[in-house]
């Protein structure tokens, strides 16, 4: 029988370190709303997104209420809209299916709903192209939408057409968006190797690979892990890396339970859990400060590298077995403006974009929700974007970019979003330019350990 | 059976068990364990309650017992118990 010291230890996790499930995310194919009518093809989204989801918000307040655990959000990712729009016309049969979609979250009750989406790592089709060039309006008529194109895998190598394309397209998305301070771009990924079953924002979609109809959990709580590092101060790597280890494992259990019960009263199949350490801009839910307390001064300071590769691969053991169904992105997130300890970092001097690139090796996902200069270029935008795909190409991992060229702002500047988006310091950029290599058509081909069959 | 875990947190005070479990004999829900500690003047405590014998939903339980705790200054969580299973249990 459980004891009163596991009891207050779960309470404890949830009263004051910001434990939560982050979300329960519904998957909802859309390959059979395909139509050659746009208004039919709407319509016929709007009827699939609006039975399956209907029930979606309630059911993860009743889990939330049974177990006395926060479900932050809840959301909804449908196939990557390109792959349902072959026969669209033009950007503007996009910006309503964006539309569409928006209405319907607004209607069930979700934050946000992602895929409004493209793959294109190895070429783009008409239809690709034309969802990519409408993603600056789709984002500024919409408040729920989120956009991710896949540029890149270790497959097939980096698409460099598209991302140069999505280095136009980011600025302008910014530009658009000025008046939020470039929102539009907080909502907007580009990545290499993206799993078709990530549950978390903005770079969720329902990958064709995927049921019907899924649920998919992420769990966080970077809170909890960070109390249970402190609990270790001074003692070694052995102790450090079990208590990282332990504390995910509990965390990812609740996470199994949840998607379980949201499965079983949804009536549609668990997809997996995704463990990952998703920080919020509340203060002590920081990645940042789980690496100050490793040990060094600031997140970006010699060492924070390392610190981050243990504190991920520590996050993943731990978490494997607590889950029947790993999957997702299961790691470390870094972003910037949802962490107040990066932030920190960022104004005292201590964190770079190039540290950041770095630290983006060792932990899932990218360069995420950085604020650069508004007067960044189009091709330089593209040119952090190739590096990071090369990361995750030649690293097999996936790697995504989401930068935030504020209209109108420089360095010393802020950006604010609010909510889970949080607020962002101006970060300077390189200032050297990489145009001729952007100007080059065509694709890097896949590396060499690619070709395993 | 429809295993609830209750907690109480709180200032120590006369009555915190009385209350709560009038309120559960009123409402036919069965204690099954009950396990309490006091720590720097501080009440802590647990139980085991099957709800099963309750005519009222799980959500009307839990907002009951809330009051209950707010009458008399302390924290009631009420709590399905898979989650504690879960999360300490292989």
């Amino acid at each position: 029988m459980i004891n009163l010291s596991e009891v207050i230890e779960t309470n404890k996790m949830i009263d004051r370190e910001n434990f939560d499930v982050r979300t329960i995310t519904m998957g909802i194919s859309l390959l059979d709303c395909i139509d050659t009518d746009i208004a039919a093809m709407c319509g016929k989204i709007r009827d699939k997104i609006l039975t399956r989801a209907k029930d979606l918000v309630r059911t993860g307040e009743d889990i939330a209420s049974d177990y006395g655990v926060p479900i932050v959000n809840k959301r909804i990712s449908v196939t990557p809209v390109a792959l349902i729009g072959g026969a669209l016309r033009d950007t503007g049969d996009y910006v309503r299916i964006a539309k569409t979609l928006d209405a319907c979250a607004q209607d069930v009750g979700v934050n946000f709903i992602g895929g409004f989406s493209a793959l294109v790592s190895e070429g783009m089709t008409p239809a690709d192209e034309l969802l990519i060039r409408s993603i600056p309006e789709a984002l500024y008529a919409t408040e729920r939408v989120c956009s991710s194109v896949n540029l890149a895998s270790t497959k097939q190598g980096i698409n460099m057409d598209a991302v140069r394309l999505m280095g136009e397209v980011i600025k302008e998305t910014a530009e658009r968006t000025a008046d939020r301070d470039g929102l539009g771009c907080a909502k907007l990924v580009v990545f290499c190797n993206a799993p078709d079953d990530n549950p978390f924002m903005a770079g969720a979609f329902h990958g064709v690979t995927m049921p019907d109809t899924v649920i998919n959990v992420g769990v966080s709580g970077p809170g909890v892990v960070l109390s249970a590092v402190e609990e270790c101060r001074g003692a070694g790597f052995e102790e450090l890396c079990e208590t990282i280890k332990r504390t995910a494992f509990k965390i990812t259990r609740v996470g199994q339970l949840v998607a379980q019960e949201a499965s079983r009263r949804l009536g549609y199949p668990f997809g997996i859990v995704d463990l990952s350490l998703a920080p919020t801009p509340a203060i002590g839910d920081s990645v940042a400060d789980i690496l100050k307390e490793i040990g060094v001064e600031e997140a970006g300071a010699p060492g924070t590298t390392a610190a981050l590769a243990l504190l991920n691969d520590q996050v993943k053991k731990g978490g494997l077995m607590a889950s029947s169904y790993v999957g997702g992105l299961s790691g470390a997130f870094i972003p910037v403006s949802e962490d107040q300890g990066m932030i920190d970092a960022v104004n005292a001097g201590a964190l770079t974009l190039e540290k950041l690139e770095a630290m983006t090796c060792v932990c899932s996902v990218g360069l995420d929700m950085i604020a650069v200069p508004g007067d960044t270029s189009a091709s330089t935008i593209s040119g952090i974007i190739a590096d990071e795909m090369a990361l995750g190409m030649i690293n097999q991992k996936t790697t995504a970019v989401r930068l935030i060229p504020a209209a109108g702002k420089k360095v010393g500047d802020q950006v604010t979003f609010g909510g889970l988006l949080g607020h962002a310091p101006i970060m300077p950029v390189n200032r050297f330019d990489c145009s001729r290599l952007i100007e080059r058509n065509g694709r890097i081909p896949a590396p060499v350990h690619s070709f395993k069959n | 059976m429809k295993k609830v875990i209750i907690t109480v947190i709180g200032k120590d005070t006369v009555g915190i068990i009385a209350k709560i479990c009038t309120y559960l004999a009123e409402n036919s829900c069965n204690i099954l364990d009950i396990s309490q500690t006091i720590t720097g003047g501080y009440f802590n405590m647990m139980m085991v309650v099957d709800l099963t014998g309750t005519m009222k939903p799980f959500a009307e339980v839990r907002e009951d017992l809330q009051k209950v705790g707010e009458e008399i200054g302390v924290k009631v969580h009420v709590q399905r118990e898979e989650i504690f299973e879960k999360m300490h249990r292989i």
